[in-house]
């Protein structure tokens, strides 16, 4: 694996460019049940921003909102400057700019892994065969599976059908990507393989909000760390102050529950 | 044997229409029922709407009624003339996509929600969800039941007798004319509406096998 950029000598508190996913005053109701309440929100271009919280806190749904897998009751979220379509191909459009990596991996189980890099930049970014097949080989030559290329999903473990979900997203050239409990489904020694890509990604400049429970990654590669409870963001901090000296009782609470064991 | 070998002029054109009649009507009803089965489940309601009221109000009409309205409603509204075997097509076709409809729609419940989201976010518009990624992995899981639609479809085709088409199931008052014991003439064609079946079930088999999907 090879990085195209150095990472910078602090990348904790490194610059970043202009906001390029913007949440405003995003609210979700699944029925009476209120999912995200007063969502603000701003990741700027190149930023790492890991979204931890207890389970049912709305971290995963607020992911999903952001390439409206799931649609939103009010508010308004923005991706590099547009406001997200609502249907069609404008939005489909945008999807293919914004990599979504899913907990259940949900590789194309009727094609082989090199299909399911090759679909999107072949369907919808048009290209030719030949040359998705290359760039595709080498993506993942770069997450470690390029021998599984010829395989179907179901012939490789949980952590390399994880490494290919992410090839596969960034074959479309994504703008932003969305993690969302990417090694929640894995067995605890293949975690680490997907993480290991996860810091390479942020340490080239892939701007990235990621729902995870690893707060190793959180120290190791986010800028920034949202908590979530209840579907509110309670506090975001820097990694290194969250972790040492959180604010709110809530977050002190979960910490507490986090390390003990 | 006789029965059969004396009347091989009515046997063979009578099974070549019979076969004409299912394969054209299967790969209509295969189409149609396609579309109608991703308009049940499109985002789009008047879509949904359409489709579902094409199949409830198709697949509770007896086949008979509607080859009725085809062989002797359709020529009234002097739409152009067509063979009796057209409208048989037509029939079949129409109602035959209502049952292939819902057995895709059962397909479409087999395949994981999370892959339908995976195409979606690699930014793939509905159509190409569908066809790309949904229907090959519905295929797969229904084609049991699918066949079961075809081979009941096979044996559908022998009411078009019913409204002057020379078929399988016309084949006893062609020969009655001729003197043959009725029973034997129809249980010669029940034996090759049997070695037909059998061919289905075989292609069956071979594509449970060709498409069997490891998860």
């Amino acid at each position: 694996m090879t990085s195209s950029f150095e990472t910078t000598s602090n990348p904790i508190h490194a610059a970043h460019g202009e906001p390029l996913v913007v949440l405003e005053n995003v609210e979700k109701h699944y029925g009476d049940f209120h999912a995200l309440k007063n969502i603000n929100m701003t990741v700027n271009k190149g930023e790492v921003v890991v979204v931890i919280g207890p389970s049912g806190s709305g971290k995963s749904t607020l992911c999903r909102t952001i390439n409206r897998l799931e649609t939103i009751t009010s508010g308004e979220i923005r991706i590099d400057g547009k406001a997200l379509p609502k249907e069609g191909k404008a939005l489909a459009a945008l999807r293919a700019d914004v990599g979504m990596v899913f907990q259940s991996f949900n590789l194309f189980a009727h094609k082989t892994i090199l299909e399911n890099v090759t679909l999107g930049p072949i369907k919808v970014r048009r290209r030719a065969k030949a040359e998705a097949e290359k760039d595709a080989r080498a993506l993942l030559e770069r997450v470690g599976v390029a021998v599984q290329a010829d395989k179907m999903p179901a012939q490789l473990s949980g952590g390399q059908q994880q490494r290919v979900a992410i090839a596969r997203s960034l074959a479309m050239k994504p703008k932003v990507m969305l993690f969302d409990e990417p090694t929640s489904a894995l067995d605890p020694e293949m975690i680490n393989e997907v993480l290991d890509v996860m810091v390479h990604l942020a340490a080239e400049g892939m701007t990235m909000i990621v729902v995870t429970h690893e707060m190793g990654f959180a120290r190791k590669a986010a800028d920034r760390v949202v908590f979530m409870a209840d579907g509110e963001i309670v506090e975001e901090a820097a990694p290194e102050e969250f972790f040492s000296n959180p604010k709110s009782d809530r977050a002190k609470d979960f910490l507490s529950k986090l390390l003990t064991h | 044997m006789d029965p059969l070998i004396n009347n091989l002029d009515i046997f063979v054109p009578a099974f070549r229409n019979t076969i004409i009649l299912f394969v054209v009507s299967g790969v209509a009803a295969l189409i149609l029922g396609t579309v109608v089965g991703g308009m049940r489940v499109s985002p789009v309601p008047i879509m949904r709407g359409v489709g579902t009221v094409y199949v409830n109000f198709i697949r509770n009409t007896p086949l008979t009624l509607l080859m009725f309205f085809f062989a002797f409603g359709y020529p009234k509204l002097e739409l152009g003339n067509l063979s009796y075997m057209t409208l048989a097509i037509i029939a079949l076709s129409l109602y035959t996509a209502t049952y292939v409809a819902e057995v895709i729609r059962s397909g479409f419940n087999t395949v994981p929600v999370g892959q339908a989201e995976a195409a979606r976010a690699i930014g793939l518009p509905f159509g190409q969800t569908m066809s790309l990624v949904i229907l090959p992995q519905a295929f797969r899981a229904v084609i049991p039941p699918l066949m079961s639609v075809f081979i009941a479809l096979l044996k559908n085709t022998t009411v078009a007798a019913g409204f002057s088409v020379f078929e399988a199931g016309a084949i006893r008052a062609y020969l009655s004319e001729r003197g043959e014991p009725a029973i034997v003439v129809l249980l010669w064609v029940a034996a090759i509406f049997v070695v037909l079946v059998t061919v289905l079930s075989l292609v069956q088999r071979r594509l449970e096998n060709k498409w069997r999907v490891a998860r």
